[in-house]
């Protein structure tokens, strides 16, 4: 059944990554320096296979569209970082985390991709720490860990809530460090806007100078993308405001695959949306499910406050439904519950589109433990609130402010409304084992690629995978072919299909710019969120996404006769920047509901709701749908589905279970 | 959902590029919600002049949520506006009154050049962290992480340094113009932790040097940057820069 080559290698599981690395063929110190990657993307998978690229000798180019590479996005993510380390004894090791994301991606991933990202976990956490990023310790000095939703080890290293933003600055350390020894030349404000492809292999890009406006051409003999996830497609995410899917999008018209789009993470703990003006959602970091219980009322449209609903009065739904995992479930397991009480009318807040989750128990427990370290006997409820508030505002305290500056309420004191919000993408440009695309010499790394989490991504596996991907995997992989690129010479950027590209690319431009219609790029990209959120959102059918698909593509042609870009082209130009990604998450999202539509199942992130258990379980279907499917771009934005089959030796699928 | 019912009056600074000059323009906003965040009341004064056939305001953001370190206005005078401890764009409105005039500008250095309106360019910061701002460590060399025990006290004082999310308020809000918090902030990270001994003094000495290179101010203790800085990122750390920087002169050739 499958056409699609994934080219893993032969042998046990537990080898196969171990006999790669030892026999994969190697590019001698002197033809590397001939040998020039492109990196397009500075967050994690890029700025790590960047640094680790240029360490190795090879020429590197890397572009980002933000003014400084250590603006990427991948900063904002806030709980921490999985590794198998087993620092804690606790009974993790390389195949717990292998089964733990297999299971977690609710048997929708490969197996050989994710137990090479369970080895190299460890590494990545070795790494980090010799750079110098301060990881969160105990007081003997080891680093400390916490658990996170869906396992029941504590593998999760953290720097209280800014895990991302450390690891992300361990990495642009070391992008910056070959950048001062020239072995990087780093384009800030610059965005991809065309692969291009020569004899049938990626050969370079045609960015943009997004200062002056000007189209570049830059050739290298492969060519990554660590572009980050396509969240944005539904407007409203926890997305950064420039997230965005051009690179991936324009990759995949050159003829890269898009694999799984429909499976999308919606998070279960976010800020509620406040009113119209929203411009995107801002999580609170799953790690407060360790430590936050969540509940609604028992009674329907209850408008008490919460500090006024007894205990008894409580629903603490997740503890209900599942007594082994409780508030600790997957974040697709947990984002459905919050949404089936409110729409069943047990919602909170003005909006009655949240849910509360309270730290009061947690506080108080905390305040107990610290009273009797200090020597207080029977300590009273005000000491023990006390003394519990110190501890949760020790691990949580920049999250819990950030709460307060945006919603003006205290978490201290009341509990937070959370709700779930589009969070990460889990589909991609599909990547063989070498993480290269369909287009050969074309890479794909990190929330770009489809490969390690199937159907859903556990909590602190994104920082992960885009490390391991950038740090210890690509570097090895892309060898494999560079190997074999050794006597190409740098082609010259007056070559045909660089002309060629440029030109489409300013075509596009020109087009956008000339069609000086009557609405904003806002007004198009808020209707497409509206689209994607109802009927491709946490829950889809199949007629919701039919008719998701005539308005998406209805859409498309008004977005092509009426959009408004003002100023030129050849200038900072923000609008016409937006204009572009917009267009492409058009396209995409009428992809995305296509692959909803084809897959007759319900898994991980995608819940179509004709297939649920009886108690409204995700009921996936493993003999017609354990595949990834693989889309190819055709003329006149149309998909052919290709399909790589996933076998599974190692472990046995089952129906996911966190009762 | 709230509906707003703010009127405001902003007066923005608007320049072309950096060849032109720029200046105030003023902008009458209506119906804004106190729940909005200050830039997305730039979105809305933005909509609307699109919607009248006019540019739009340029600015810096991305993440929207503190972090990245990218938006950079500077309202009413202070970088990152009135309240303390927090970034343009987690700045609401509920943090103004119905009726005021806000005034923003860009962020003003000599080593930031206004790129267009609100953006400046802060490429200098990316230099001076290219200079030593770093531990060189190529990937795969690293031990286990767990063979070098760090106390508690040490690894949280790094951490407190390591906040800094580059936004450069501290430069802007200086009449100096000086970077000192900034890159103490990095220095400061990087002595404290046992990884970053082996090149101390010879960072501290690339990066001072870069830094002054790129044409930022001396520091005259003023302290503006420590109560404008959005990470609380604090003046200890400019006092062990430069005690650092002192030691680096003794310390014999080898070492630096
Ligand atoms: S020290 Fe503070 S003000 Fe200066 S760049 Fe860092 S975070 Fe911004
Ligand atoms: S936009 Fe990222 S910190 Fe403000």
């Amino acid at each position: 059944m499958s056409d699609l080559n994934s080219n893993i290698p032969e042998g046990e599981l537990t080898n196969k990554w171990t006999k790669f690395k030892s026999s994969v063929a190697l590019v001698n110190p002197s033809n590397k320096r001939s040998i020039e990657v492109i990196i397009v993307g500075s967050g994690l998978a890029g700025a790590s296979a960047a640094a680790t690229l240029a360490e190795m000798g090879y020429k590197v180019k890397c572009f980002c569209f933000q003014d400084s590479p250590r603006r990427a996005h991948s900063i904002a993510a806030q709980g921490g970082i999985n590794a198998a380390k087993n620092y804690q004894n606790d009974g993790d090791s390389t195949y717990r985390l292998f089964y733990d994301t297999i299971k977690g991606g609710d048997y929708r991933a490969r197996e050989a991709n994710v137990h090479r990202l369970a080895e190299v976990s460890a590494n990545i956490i070795d790494q980090c720490v010799a750079q110098g990023v301060p990881l969160a310790r105990e007081y003997g000095g080891l680093l400390d860990n916490r658990s996170f939703g869906g396992t029941q080890v504590q593998r999760t290293f953290y720097a209280a809530g800014q895990t991302g933003q450390q690891l992300l600055l361990g990495a642009y350390s070391a992008l910056e460090r070959q950048i001062g020894m020239g072995k990087v030349e780093m384009y800030t404000r610059h965005e991809m806007l065309e692969v291009v492809k020569i004899d049938g292999k990626a050969r370079g890009i045609i960015a943009r100078n997004l200062i002056t406006g000007e189209l570049e051409r830059h050739f290298g003999h492969a060519v990554v993308l660590g572009t980050g996830g396509y969240g944005n497609v539904f407007y409203l995410s926890t997305n950064a405001m420039g997230s965005n899917v051009t690179a991936a999008w324009k990759a995949h018209k050159q003829g890269a695959y898009f694999a799984n789009p429909c499976y999308t993470q919606i998070h279960p703990t976010c800020i509620p949306v406040s009113g119209d003006h929203q411009s995107k959602l801002t999580l609170m970091s799953e790690s407060l499910r360790n430590d936050g219980r969540i509940w609604v009322p028992k009674k329907k449209d209850d408008n008490r406050k919460a500090s006024e609903i007894p205990e008894d009065e409580r629903d603490y739904y997740l503890e209900r439904r599942y007594p082994a995992f409780g508030n600790l479930v997957p974040r697709d397991v947990a984002s459905r519950a919050a949404k089936e009480r409110c729409d069943a009318g047990y919602g909170v807040g003005a909006s009655k589109l949240a849910v509360y989750l309270d730290f009061k128990a947690n506080t108080e427990r905390y305040g107990k433990i610290e009273a009797s370290k200090a020597g207080i006997h029977n300590p009273d409820k005000e000491t023990c609130m006390r003394l519990g508030t110190a501890v949760i505002k020790e691990k949580y305290g920049n999250l819990f402010d950030m709460y307060a500056q945006i919603t003006g309420e205290n978490p201290y004191e009341t509990p937070m409304r959370i709700y779930p919000a589009v969070h990460y993408t889990m589909g991609g440009l599909w990547v063989d084992y070498n993480l290269m695309t369909s287009v050969p010499g074309l890479y794909c790394t990190g929330e770009a690629n489809f490969s390690d989490h199937g159907a859903n991504r556990l909590g602190a596996s994104a920082l992960m995978q885009g490390l391991a991907d950038g740090y210890f995997v690509l570097p090895y992989t892309i060898g494999a072919y560079l190997s074999k690129e050794i006597s190409v010479k740098a082609i010259p950027t007056d070559h045909p299909a660089f002309v060629e590209a440029e030109a489409k690319a300013k075509g596009i431009l020109d087009t956008l710019i000339n069609i000086k219609g009557t609405k904003s790029v806002d007004h198009f990209h808020k209707r497409l969120g509206h689209i994607m959120w109802e009927k491709c959102g946490m829950a889809r059918n199949a007629e919701g996404l039919n008719e998701a698909i005539t308005e998406i593509r209805a859409l498309r042609a008004e977005f092509w006769k009426d959009v408004r870009v003002p100023g030129t082209s050849d200038e900072l130009n923000t609008e016409l920047e937006k204009a572009g990604r917009v267009a492409d998450f058009i396209e995409l999202g009428e992809l995305m509901c296509i692959d909803a539509l084809n897959r007759n199942e319900s898994c991980g992130g995608h819940f179509r709701e004709e297939y649920q258990t009886e108690e409204g379980e995700a009921l996936r279907d493993d003999v017609d749908y354990a595949y990834v499917a693989a889309w190819e771009f055709k003329e006149g934005v149309n998909f052919e589905l290709h399909k790589e089959e996933l076998k599974f030796e190692n472990i046995k699928v089952a129906q996911r279970s966190y009762k | 959902m709230s509906t707003g019912n703010m009127n405001l009056t902003l007066k923005v600074w608007r320049q072309k590029n950096n060849k032109t000059t720029g200046a105030l323009v003023d902008y009458k906003l209506a119906d804004i919600s106190p729940d909005m965040s200050f830039l997305e009341m730039f979105d809305v004064l933005n909509e609307q002049l699109i919607n009248k056939g006019e540019e739009p305001v340029v600015f810096d953001h991305d993440c929207r949520e503190g972090i990245c370190g990218m938006c950079s206005m500077f309202i009413n005078g202070r970088p990152h506006g009135p309240k303390d401890l927090v970034t343009t764009c987690q700045l609401h409105m509920r943090s103004f009154k119905d009726g005021d005039t806000i005034v923003v500008e860009p962020w003003r250095a000599a080593a930031f050049p206004v790129v267009k309106d609100l953006t400046v360019d802060r490429s200098a910061f990316d230099r001076v962290i290219a200079a030593g701002g770093f531990i060189s460590v190529n990937t795969g060399n690293a031990q286990d992480a767990n063979n070098l025990p760090i106390p508690k006290m040490q690894a949280d004082a790094a951490f407190e340094a390591a906040a800094c999310i580059g936004c450069g308020a501290c430069v802007a809000t200086c009449k100096n113009a000086s970077a000192m918090l900034f890159v103490s902030a990095k220095i400061s990270q990087l002595a404290l932790l046992p990884q970053g001994q082996p090149e101390r003094y010879r960072r501290v000495q690339s990066m001072v040097a870069q830094m002054d290179a790129e044409g930022f101010g001396n520091c005259t203790n003023t302290g503006a940057c420590e109560a404008e800085c959005p990470k609380g990122i604090s003046l200890e750390n400019i006092a062990r820069m430069n005690r650092d920087f002192a030691s680096a002169k003794f310390v014999s050739e080898e070492t630096v």
